[in-house]
């Protein structure tokens, strides 16, 4: 049960993570400068390019490395990365380049008559993103974003290799310990189900909510 | 297509010396290698309902899109209010609006009404019109659905308030994109074609409304093909060709006694 915890904690820390750095990200690819789009393509094609287990391997392990040499370097004490800081901080690396493309993808969708207006009429461009371009883009992002975060909540076991205590992690030693494999992976299994099934039906409710003034696609068939 | 038994239009002429709103200046937009305008000029004072006509490709949205900045002009000067909009180079030799903040408050004072209406579809006409008026000008919550709950009920869609814009036709669009642009208490209105994506039965409800503004007496630019509208409400037509002003006037001598042959040939097509 604490694994299930932790395996959510990081998935939601990760997503969030990841959110940001997308938001950020289709935002620099799409109006950035020619530097800024440069750095970006290296970042999403090398981060989906590679094994995410490798990148969690490589960023954990390296990562915290460079994060201690760095902080012996200017004279600190080395310090100890929690693996939970560790673990939001590598998936949702990860998170950002997948979700750079779904939102960048989504922002292309967003009718430009209405992003028009919002100019023509003197939004600020922080103003039109929070009021125009991020709501108007949601319709077009939730099935990605949701791929996303079912994908996150999986990938939560990946940091298992790493020594983190997660739900994969706590299902082997218990099942180790007892020699009874196929009780408690079975019922890790009903977990992983049981947190999809309730992601679901959040996101179907939020899918539905960023969708008003939409007409159905059911009346139009 | 027109506004059927619409009524005789008393036209608000300007008094000489009224304010003027918008001056434009030797205005040239180049696309590329494609020159757009070369060389306009434009002036529309306090009250004046300015028409701009033309054939397709000859610049007029151009000119209008260029006056708030939606298209940056190559060259010239444009004022608005008497305050001339800074422009300078980037770095790729692009003419650039040089202070935001300065378009930004310009923009805030044109109510432009587009083609395609781009209501902002997440939101309900009640909130696509107080949108601006809230979070642009600062205007209390309250006071700007008042104010949008009379536009609405003005350009006749009360009931819709609560409506989304998908659920709407053309024109109820259109004039509720007229009701967003009004609530900003626009200092001039600018109007890019605003009937011609609409089915032909819808097209008169539209006019009828901007008719009714012109006949408030509050200063337009206008970019249409409805020459017998532009006839009734224009203060002043201008004819562009190719980028240029062919021939501007009172509507009376535009479209009864057109000296260029160009515009002879235009008006004859157009019938």
């Amino acid at each position: 049960m604490v694994g299930l915890l932790h395996s959510i904690e990081i998935a939601l820390g990760a997503t969030c993570l990841g959110l940001l750095i997308g938001t950020g990200g289709a935002y620099g690819k799409l109006y950035g400068g020619p530097v800024v789009r440069d750095l970006l393509a290296v970042y999403t094609t090398v981060v989906r390019a590679v094994p995410e287990l490798v990148l969690i391997l490589l960023l954990y392990y390296a990562g915290t490395d460079l994060i201690n040499q760095a902080l012996t370097a200017i004279g600190y004490q080395r310090i100890d990365i929690s693996g939970l800081a560790a673990g939001i901080a590598v998936l949702g690396f990860v998170q950002g380049a997948y979700s750079t493309e779904v939102i960048r993808g989504a922002i292309l969708a967003i009718p430009q008559g209405q992003i028009e207006a919002a100019r023509a009429y003197g939004m600020s461009p922080g103003l039109l993103l929070r009021r125009i371009t991020l709501p108007a883009m949601l319709p077009f992002a939730i099935p990605g974003l949701a791929n996303l975060w079912l994908i996150a909540t999986k990938d939560t076991a990946l940091l298992a290799v790493v020594g983190f205590y997660e739900l994969a992690l706590a299902t082997r030693q218990a099942a180790g310990v007892t020699k009874a494999y196929f009780t408690f992976f079975f019922a890790a299994g009903v977990l992983y189900l049981l947190l999809s099934l309730f992601s679901n039906l959040i996101i179907g409710r939020v899918e539905a909510w960023s969708r008003r003034g939409m007409p159905s696609l059911k009346e139009a068939r | 297509m027109m506004a059927q038994g619409a009524a005789p239009v008393l036209k608000h002429t300007a008094q000489d010396g009224a304010a003027e709103a918008i001056h434009v200046e030797n205005l040239h937009k180049k696309f590329g290698e494609l020159h757009v305008l070369k060389g306009v000029s434009l002036s529309a004072r306090d009250g004046e309902v300015i028409a701009i006509i033309g054939g397709s490709g000859s610049g007029k949205s151009t000119l209008l899109r260029c006056i708030n900045c939606l298209e940056n002009p190559t060259s010239g000067i444009i004022r608005v209010n008497g305050e001339e909009i800074k422009l300078r180079a980037d770095s790729h030799g692009h003419t650039v609006p040089a202070d935001r903040r300065q378009i930004e408050r310009i923009r805030s004072k044109l109510g432009m009404v587009f083609q395609n209406f781009n209501l902002w579809s997440h939101m309900t006409l009640i909130e696509n019109v107080i949108e601006v008026p809230v979070h642009v000008l600062g205007v209390k919550r309250e006071v700007a659905i008042a104010e949008a709950e009379k536009l609405l009920a003005r350009v006749g869609l009360a009931e819709k308030r609560d409506v989304y814009p998908a659920y709407l036709s053309g024109g109820q669009q259109q004039r509720a994109a007229i009701a967003r642009a009004l609530a900003i208490n626009p200092r001039v209105m600018l109007f890019d074609e605003p009937t011609s994506a609409l089915d032909p039965e819808l097209v008169g409800e539209v006019l009828r409304v901007i008719g009714d503004l012109a006949r408030e007496g509050r200063t337009m630019v206008l970019v249409t093909h409805e020459m017998k509208f532009a006839r009734e409400v224009a203060t002043h037509v201008v004819y562009l060709y190719n980028g240029l002003v062919e021939e501007e006037g009172p509507p009376e001598q535009i479209f009864g006694a057109p000296r260029s042959e160009r515009l002879k040939q235009f008006i004859r097509n157009i019938g």
